[in-house]
């Protein structure tokens, strides 16, 4: 049997619910998450410039499209999906529809992951930082004024609100 | 309930699907039993195709195989000319064109078939650029195309005899050149089709579902009625997704017919960048004649672009970018010559501006050149050639409308500090150390016709309908596409203001040509304009018929939904459709080239801020005031949006974004070589609107989302000229031909000392 | 569209002396694989590695930043994000954490290793200008041991390492040197997710009035590269009249750059001598 045929087990959390995927030991994690119906992580290069596919692995940003799906054993990850349960990432799916952050919507997920990645590294960031901390995420509809305006929105609603809920 | 108001900033219907990942986009859609097809295509730009051959070694058995002798009726993709096969047969005539599609369930055992398929092919002579291909004419070398070497020629004539030329204080010769453009929308081409004898549905990442339709119904010879094209959710188009998708659908539908499932064909990017439709590829050479204090005496354009191996839609393309070639001024005695030039390349397409934004450079570096020449502010030499109200322009055409171009020029000049600036950076440049950032601002003044030109809306006949459904909601049936620019929510609010209603009770529905009329493609600056008239009109239509029943006309939107229930629930389904109804003093000469081209036209003066570090020659945009008079804003959030994200697009276009080209084919066709701005590239942007009445859309709305293309280039490269102090003609200005001017200078001022 | 990987042999290493043992076997070649930002890249073309790949993103001897004995050590598997923000890189490599904020963008920086940076021996390398300048060694394991390699001897040639068969960088040692004058510039496409064009990573000292100094370069020869020639002029010329200038043509004609899909040579040998010019003057601001 050739070894890539060899399936393996993978044990992590998805979405904040313990889950569980058999897959090809190569299969990237952009092809997992998206076989497993989650198909708000989007792909838009293949090759980690456009981070449409860029999603959360223990609250850090990382593309999809070069990781593989065996390096998430053991871990949490995020989708856009699960937003809605995450104080920072809900916060911004708000902010990003209020704020004229959307347009076509297929950077979307991956700028809100991005943008909730920064936040809860850093919860007042200037313009200048939420800039760079997008920078890995192409937008060819917005020219990033507004998705720069929304995480702002969100950074200031969150601040407001202050502590955990 | 809030009633739907136009003039505000109403929340996007779709926004909610987007930031949750709901939104279904084509690869998104897994149908039962689906195959993935793949498209052999040729290596070379130009060659006889003598033989396919399949690796016997390879397990064909299972996967579906379609070439041209496989294709039920005709052999072609109609759009303006039948040049374009499905699939090419014996002659080929460019790299990447589609010589035979297969199929199979397995994405990654089609991709193994793909390489075990190789083309037997007997090179021949290709032409592989715009300036080959003039050499190529003027030498007498056998044409490529079977038009000739030119697929259309324009010529516009204005003013009689020899023109003021031998008197003139100043006659200037310019060249300007742009390059490819790639759209780069972030979602690839994608398309899924079903087919047999009988009928064919596809559904997929489109602008234009009834082009689709129509390229299907000639290549399976079927009625519309048995060809149904649905759009998915589409994730960004910028013209990329006009004519292309075509194409795709075909190929797609093909496979799906012969295999008797359902086929879904969705590009990888680089098969996407190199394989589709970009901007034209453009040279323009200009002579102008000025008198000493600037005005514009004569003006004579030989406007050149790039067609690609078929025609598709060039000569529209040209047509466009002729008729914005003289740009917003006053100009008695006006020569252009057009030419789309056939060269063994992917057929250029259409991209936000359609051969604009190329005719619009030539004309703003003529005068930024006239401005240096004769002493003037750059502003200034704009100032007094602006047209008015009442002037004539290149095709003669009487403008009607107020042109509110040098109050615009007035607030934009103030609002980015303009004068001050200008004065700041020459004194500052002049004394800049080595590590110094040398910065400049410039301006563009100029227009966008709004709509098809001449009697192109007339030809469309577009038509759009609501109808009332028995649940009491009334539904907006238009074939325009929502592909981000945020047609569904201007239509809603249109509708809803015409009822009186609120966001509940309006719905938009996703183009399915089995659902809406034919309202005609999602281009030309036209959906709110003209579209947004006939959903307009039908929603008063609907109105109307409720007034009838007894609506007061004050009512509420709670009384206006129980109202709208009362008579769906009674009568429903019901509809009201509107078809266009051309102004009645439009009157165009398509063979002459003169009368009025447009009905109506968008006016705009952009000013950029640029800073240019003189290490290494990078140019950054700081700083970009972009000033508008559309008639009327429907809704201003996604209006700025639309001018944010064009001048985006028009700042990759200066500085960033470069197709290379290796034996006619795009050879940096992927995100890391292809170089669009990311957030870290762009400024922050002052977007402001003027509302002058005299656009044909609701409250006198124009057109806006390809205006912005126009004047952000030119803009940025005017700033350009007062940090480097070198007047740069050529696109993308990369730092490549910057540094060197710096340099210059630099050694220059060292020499001196 | 599923990713040709998916046919990619791959196994996950539990500890380093498994992982090694992984790579020394002969019957079955094997090639390391942590972030994945470069080889996923290449992967996406479609050609499957018939090498296994080996997972090595989980070992615990390939991470941990520490300073030990006037040495700051890095794990090779240690990613670009943590380097940027690392306390004790930021004060003993200030230029790794400058060029590792300047990696790809955050998303890449979250992945990508400064051993996969190094071993992977593009000439584009981002963290190589910045290591050269730092005066860094690579500690390289095998199944036979271990050994230092300096960094500038680890490029032999275009993507050609020092690497032997079944070795495995485990550990990057930086010097921690006082005093000195650093500094890095990295020259993109674009202002983020860009490769270079040209990059140039300096830190010097003065001497009782000489230069000491060490220039790194990416993009600008088949290998990244230390400018030796140009060092050994400005030990003996620096502070002459015109010795900056002239320490610019000295590196102009050490370089080699090419044409390229990125950049010209006449670009990236003009920027490279802008660069050091920078550097320079800021020694001269300090002597």
């Amino acid at each position: 049997m050739r070894e890539h045929d060899l399936a393996i087990t993978l044990r992590y959390t998805l979405n904040g619910k313990a889950h569980t995927s058999v897959c090809p030991p190569g299969l990237r994690l952009l092809d997992l998450l998206r076989r497993e119906g989650l198909t708000g992580v989007k792909e838009g290069c293949g090759e980690g410039e456009c981070g449409a596919c860029a999603v959360l692995v223990d609250n850090a940003l990382v593309n999809s499209c070069l990781m593989l799906a065996l390096q998430v054993d053991g871990r949490s990850v995020t989708t856009i999906e699960g937003a809605a349960a995450d104080r920072e990432l809900a916060e911004l799916q708000v902010a990003f529809a209020r704020e004229g952050g959307v347009q076509c919507g297929m950077c979307t997920p991956g700028m809100v992951l991005a943008s909730g990645a920064l936040l809860k590294r850093s919860p007042d960031p200037l313009d200048e930082e939420i800039r760079e901390a997008l920078a890995g995420n192409l937008c060819r509809c917005t020219g990033y004024v507004r998705i720069v305006k929304a995480v702002r929105s969100a950074s200031q609603r969150l601040r407001a609100a202050g502590g955990q809920p | 309930m809030e009633p739907l108001r136009t003039g505000q900033s109403a929340p996007r219907p779709d926004a909610w699907d987007k930031v949750t990942g709901r939104a279904m986009y084509v690869d998104d859609l897994v149908p039962e039993g689906l195959l993935h097809g793949v498209t052999v295509r040729s290596p070379l730009p130009r060659a006889r195709l003598k033989a396919i051959h399949f690796d016997p070694a390879f397990d064909w058995s299972e996967v579906v195989v379609v070439g041209a002798g496989d294709i039920p009726a005709r052999n072609c993709i109609p759009v303006l000319d039948e040049d374009q096969p499905a699939l090419a047969h014996d002659l080929i005539s460019h790299a990447e064109e589609a010589v035979l599609l297969l199929a199979h369930a397995d994405p990654l055992v089609a991709e193994d078939a793909r390489r075990a398929v190789r083309l037997e092919l007997e090179p021949l002579p290709a032409v592989l650029n715009l300036r080959a291909a003039m050499e190529h004419a003027a030498r007498g070398d056998a044409p490529i195309h079977p038009r000739g070497a030119v697929v259309k020629d324009i010529r516009i004539t204005k003013g009689e005899g020899q023109g003021p030329w031998a008197s003139a204080a100043l006659v200037l010769e310019d060249e300007a050149e742009t390059g490819a453009q790639e759209q780069l929308y972030i979602e690839t081409q994608g398309m899924i089709a079903w087919a047999d004898e009988e009928q064919v549905t596809v559904t997929g990442s489109l602008q234009c579902p009834y082009y689709v339709q129509h390229g299907l119904c000639a290549v399976f010879d079927l009625p519309p009625e048995r060809v149904r094209v649905i759009q998915a959710v589409t994730g960004g188009g910028f013209g990329g997704k006009e004519e292309f998708p075509t194409l795709l659908a075909v190929h797609a539908a093909l496979l799906a017919r012969k295999a008797k499932r359902p086929v879904k064909m969705v590009f990888d990017r680089p098969e996407d960048m190199s394989a589709t439709t970009k901007r034209h590829p453009s040279l323009t050479r200009s002579r102008a004649a000025f008198t000493a204090t600037g005005e514009l005496l004569a003006l004579e354009v030989d406007f050149n672009l790039d067609a690609g191996a078929y025609t598709t839609l060039s000569p529209v393309v040209l047509s466009r970018g002729t008729l914005h070639a003289s740009g917003p001024y006053r100009c008695d005695h006006v020569r252009i010559h057009a030419r789309a030039w056939a060269t063994n390349t992917p057929p250029h397409g259409a991209f936000r501006g359609f051969g604009a934004p190329q005719s619009c450079f030539a004309i703003e570096r003529l005068m930024d050149l006239a401005a240096q020449r004769l002493g003037l502010d750059p502003a200034e030499v704009r100032r007094r050639n602006l047209l008015r109200q009442g002037d004539t322009t290149a095709t003669g055409q009487l403008m009607l409308e107020p042109i509110a171009l040098e109050e615009l020029l007035d607030q934009a000049l103030e609002a980015s500090r303009y004068h001050e600036l200008r004065r700041d950076f020459a004194a500052a440049n002049a004394t800049a150390g080595p590590e110094d950032l040398r910065r400049g601002i410039g301006l563009a003044t100029f227009m966008h016709g709004a709509g098809f030109t001449g009697s192109g809306e007339k030809r469309l006949a577009s038509r759009a309908a609501v109808e009332l459904g028995r649940d009491g909601v009334v539904r907006v049936l238009a074939a325009s596409t929502e592909i981000g620019q945020g047609a569904t929510t201007v239509f809603q609010q249109i509708v809803g203001e015409a009822l009186g209603a609120g966001a509940e009770q309006v719905l938009v529905e996703m183009p399915d040509t089995a659902r809406v009329p034919d309202s005609g493609p999602t281009v030309a600056s036209r959906t709110t304009m003209v579209v947004g008239n006939l959903v307009d009109r039908a929603a008063r239509a609907l109105r109307a018929a409720l007034t009838a029943d007894g609506l007061p006309l004050e009512a509420t939107p709670a009384t206006v939904a129980q109202a709208l229930r009362a008579r769906g629930a009674a009568r429903g389904p019901e509809r009201w459709e509107e078809g266009y109804e051309h102004p009645g003093w439009v009157v165009w000469d398509e063979d002459r080239y003169q009368g009025d081209a447009y009905p109506t036209f968008a006016w705009a003066v952009y000013v950029a801020r640029v800073a240019v570090d003189p290490l290494t020659g990078e140019a950054m945009v700081e700083d970009f005031t972009a000033l508008q008079d559309i008639g009327h804003v429907v809704n201003p959030g996604l209006a700025a949006g639309q001018v944010e994200g064009g001048v985006a697009q028009g700042i990759g276009l200066a500085l960033l974004e470069e197709v290379q080209w290796r034996q006619g084919r795009m050879s940096n066709n992927r995100l890391s070589t292809y170089i669009v701005p990311t957030s870290l590239d762009l400024p922050p942007m002052r977007v402001l609107f003027r509302e002058t009445p005299g656009g044909y859309g609701p409250k006198g709305a124009k057109g806006l989302g390809e205006l912005p293309l126009d004047g952000t280039a030119p803009a940025v490269l005017s700033a350009l000229d007062q940090a480097i102090g070198v007047r740069l003609t050529r696109l993308p200005a990369l730092p490549e031909a910057i540094l060197p001017c710096l340099t210059q200078a630099v050694e220059a001022t060292h020499a001196g000392a | 569209m599923t990713g040709p990987s998916a046919r990619q042999a791959v196994v996950s290493a539990t500890s380093l002396s498994h992982a090694l043992d992984l790579l020394a076997d002969a019957q079955r070649p094997a090639r390391p694989f942590c972030g994945g930002t470069d080889l996923l890249v290449q992967a996406a073309s479609g050609v499957v590695d018939p090498r296994r790949w080996v997972d090595i993103s989980r070992i615990p001897e390939l991470h941990g930043i520490g300073c030990d004995k006037g040495m700051l050590r890095i794990g090779a598997a240690e990613s670009f994000a943590r380097l940027r923000e690392n306390a004790l890189v930021k004060q003993h490599a200030p230029l790794l954490a400058d060029c590792a904020s300047q990696v790809g963008a955050r998303a890449i920086q979250e992945r990508a290793t400064l051993g996969g940076n190094v071993g992977n021996a593009s000439p584009a390398a981002d963290s190589a200008p910045a290591l050269i300048a730092h005066g860094a060694q690579l500690e390289v394991a095998s199944t036979d041991g271990t050994r230092l390699v300096p960094v500038e001897e680890f490029f032999l040639d275009y993507r050609r390492t020092a690497l032997r068969a079944g070795e495995l960088i485990t550990v990057v040692l930086l010097p921690v040197r006082e005093g000195g004058i650093f500094w890095h510039r990295k020259v993109g496409t674009r202002r983020a997710q860009a490769i270079t064009k040209v990059a140039l990573a300096a830190s010097g000292w003065w001497q009782r009035g000489a230069l000491a100094c060490r220039i790194g370069m990416a993009s600008v020869a088949p290998i990244p590269m230390r400018c030796r020639a140009t060092e050994a002029w400005l030990a003996v010329h620096a502070g002459e009249t015109g010795w900056m200038h002239a320490a610019a043509g000295v590196l102009r004609a050490e370089i080699t750059p090419i044409d390229d899909l990125r950049s010209t040579a006449d670009y990236r040998r003009e920027v490279a001598g802008n660069l050091l010019l920078a550097f320079l003057r800021r020694m001269e601001a300090a002597r």
